[in-house]
């Protein structure tokens, strides 16, 4: 699960980690008060709250040029802050529709350090898992605002990894190390040691999959601050976490993705013309795969999980339905231990309610497989049986290119 | 032989009394496993009876394990409880624990690998199908089924199969049965960033086994471990291997149901991992239809 910048610096904020301070807004009424209750007297920065990254260099929809904005005095803040709220924001990360901008941050403007070279004096922190080693692991980098995989790519030298050891947790060493290899000394090198050893304690305490400030910034009166705050989480740990959980913005997420939730399903929007259900994630996964193998485009992933009852498969082609692009359905569902002839039975009654018009094609296999065939050879339907997952999306790729 | 369990093991149900649990704890009797204890804090002393089949019932693995000599643990807890009765095998000195439930936190996980560093269990899994080594008898009854695969897809013979997905596995061993070959063991290490056991910890276990001749392995998008396996195969393997590496249609940086299948850096898509596999000597299969034959390819059964 993801959360705005706004809502994780102010749980930065809980846990010590300093930031700039800053008011969210979703109201135009509200820009005055807002901006009353931070000091304005450097500037306030005037930024879109959409979970995509890549919103500096985003436009609006309406031609307004920018997602995060300087803005000098309140009166220009406010100016900036109505061309952005309600309208939608298209940035390399939210595909060409864009995203509707329904909060935005006012924060106080940093003076940002320069340092000897003139450049501005900022750094990259991350936290998250080194899946190689099963250990968290904390990324720091010289090199603040700009991208870390361009950072990885041209310099790799200037990335320093901290791994943690997840029986003691973080030590003062480690977080010394981190504050030696940015080059920090006196109080800024206390200040690093402080702000690393509390953000690994919020990566830890609320099961953060990724904690990433990029940048971490030197102000001109010697403050280290968290600038930007990227933060997401481990979903298998929200059950603990209800203050979390609380902070879910289902404006950001795919309504299908959310609806699928509800029964169980696992559901991932693609751009291509052949819809699939299937069991599991990795049948699932390589049924995409199939279909793109024989010159066909798969429209999403759809996992049934373990099982496939009727009122899943109905709801799995409704939504599947509510995508005007698909073309055609390949059904592919390896009925190990459940009787594929239930399983036939279930996708009749769904196309039957659903009303399916779209070629079908339906691949069983497993447990009582011939007589789940039979239903659905007998179900007067028009549906198409696939004897192995190639045969079946040999036959789907066929139908829809027919069209 | 074959690897981690044979028709003898002892084995053990976590969870035996839940739905999940009891549900399979039923199927692998009907398999002609050697189910022999379950274990629910504060139903001790209960039984558990599916064919009449008496399986006693503990509050501790412990006491399961010393009570029954039972040596492996299949896990059906639900995931806020999954790390603890894990640890709780690792406490019991049992040599497998296979843990089945889906969706244990990444924090837990990572607790219970470091606690598993220095101590005799393996762990199996979590979010894994589970570990079958096949009977003997008519559709491979009398095996040793650990988890939630269905028996009956399996025949007893020489492929090692090693997968992170269930259904793969599935097909990758309804496939060779259809085509008349059998299976060593079938191990799924589960789809989860954390697991207790990897591809290459399978792979060298499969080529130590003598009645392995020839491997599977399948793989998913994300992280390394099918290409350090993959690396090792090329550097020490003996036996012939065939590989499929799902998730090629898989959009950048998604989830696709597996947690561990998120595309991060350079050499985990599956294009990358398909052309170090290619490198490596392994067959690899074009389409997950064709994970038998792909086998097939470089070994004569």
């Amino acid at each position: 699960m993801n959360i705005h910048e706004y809502q994780a610096k102010e749980l930065f904020e809980k846990f010590g980690v300093a930031t700039p301070k800053g008011v969210a807004v979703s109201s135009a009424q509200d820009f005055e008060a807002a901006l009353n209750k931070i000091n304005t007297s450097a500037g306030i920065m005037v930024k879109s709250q959409i979970h995509a990254g890549g919103r500096g260099k985003g436009t609006f929809t309406n031609g307004f040029k920018g997602g995060v904005k300087f803005s000098p005095t309140k009166e220009k803040a406010i100016e900036n802050a109505k061309a952005m709220l309600g309208n939608t924001l298209v940035t390399a990360q939210t595909g060409p529709e864009g995203r509707k901008v329904q909060t935005l941050y006012f924060t106080e403007a940093a003076n940002l350090g320069k340092r000897p070279d003139g450049r501005d004096d900022e750094y990259y922190l991350a936290i998250l898992l080194d899946r190689a080693t099963s250990c968290p692991v904390i990324v720091a980098s010289t090199e603040g605002g700009m991208e870390i995989e361009h950072v990885a790519h041209h310099a790799p030298e200037k990335i320093f990894k901290v791994q943690i050891d997840p029986a003691v947790g973080i030590q003062a060493y480690q977080a010394r190390q981190i504050a030696f290899a940015l080059g920090f000394s006196g109080e800024l090198f206390k200040q690093c040691v402080a702000l690393v050893t509390k953000l690994y304690q919020f990566y830890w305490d609320k099961d953060c999959a990724m904690v990433e400030v990029n940048p971490l910034l030197v102000t001109q009166e010697g403050k280290l601050l968290a600038l930007d705050a990227k933060v997401s989480f481990d979903d298998n740990a929200l059950f603990r976490h209800p203050d979390i959980v609380a902070l879910r913005d289902l404006n950001e997420e795919d309504h299908k993705e959310i609806e699928a939730s509800k029964f169980g399903l696992s559901y991932i929007a693609l751009d291509g013309n052949i819809a699939c259900l299937v069991n599991g994630a990795g049948l699932a996964m390589s049924t995409m795969d199939i279909i793109q193998h024989f010159g066909g485009s798969p429209a999403n992933f759809l996992d049934v999980g373990g099982g496939a009852s009727k009122e899943q498969v109905t709801a799995a082609f409704k939504i599947i339905l509510g995508d005007n692009n698909v073309k055609g359905i390949m059904v592919n569902i390896f009925g190990g231990i459940m009787d594929c002839n239930v399983i036939a039975t279930g996708i009749v009654e769904a196309v039957k309610e659903t009303g399916l018009k779209l070629p079908l094609v339906v691949r069983l296999e497993g447990n009582n497989v011939e007589a789940g065939k039979a239903t659905l050879a007998n179900s007067g339907l028009t549906i198409v049986s696939g004897d192995t997952m190639a045969d079946a999306a040999q036959k789907i790729v066929k139908f829809v290119n027919q069209k | 032989m074959s690897i981690l369990v044979h028709e003898k093991t002892r084995v053990l149900v976590q969870g035996i009394t839940g739905d999940f649990g009891g549900r399979h704890a039923r199927l692998s009797i009907d398999y002609g496993s050697q189910i022999v204890a379950g274990v629910t804090p504060g139903k001790g002393g209960q039984v558990f009876e599916h064919n009449g089949v008496k399986v006693p019932i503990f509050n501790t693995v412990a006491e399961a394990a010393k009570q029954t000599g039972a040596t492996v643990s299949a896990i059906f807890v639900p995931p806020p409880f999954a790390a603890d009765a894990i640890l709780e095998c690792f406490d019991a000195d049992l040599d497998l624990a296979v843990a089945i439930t889906e969706g244990i936190p990444v924090r837990d996980m990572v607790r219970a690998k470091r606690a598993m560093q220095g101590r005799r269990t393996r762990l199996i899994g979590p979010n894994c199908p589970g570990v079958v080594t096949p009977g003997r008898g008519d559709k491979s009854h009398g095996g040793c089924r650990i988890g939630i695969a269905p028996g009956y897809i399996h025949k007893r013979g020489k492929v090692g199969v090693v997968s992170r997905s269930g259904t793969l596995t599935y097909e990758a061993v309804w496939q060779l049965t259809c085509k008349g070959h059998g299976q060593s063991t079938c191990v799924g290490i589960g789809g989860d960033p954390v697991n207790g056991t990897s591809h290459l910890d399978v792979i060298k276990l499969f080529n130590e086994d003598p009645e392995t001749e020839a491997i599977i392995m399948i793989g998913e998008i994300g992280g390394s471990a099918e290409v350090e396996a993959a690396r090792w195969i090329k550097a020490n393997c003996k036996k012939p291997v065939a590989g499929f590496i799902a998730g090629a249609t898989a959009p950048a940086g998604r989830r696709m149901g597996h947690a561990g299948a998120v595309i991060g850096g350079a050499e985990d898509t599956a294009e990358a991992k398909i052309k170090i596999f290619q490198e490596c000597g392994i067959s690899v299969a074009a389409t997950p239809s064709d994970m038998a034959d792909a086998l097939l390819r470089v070994w004569r059964g």
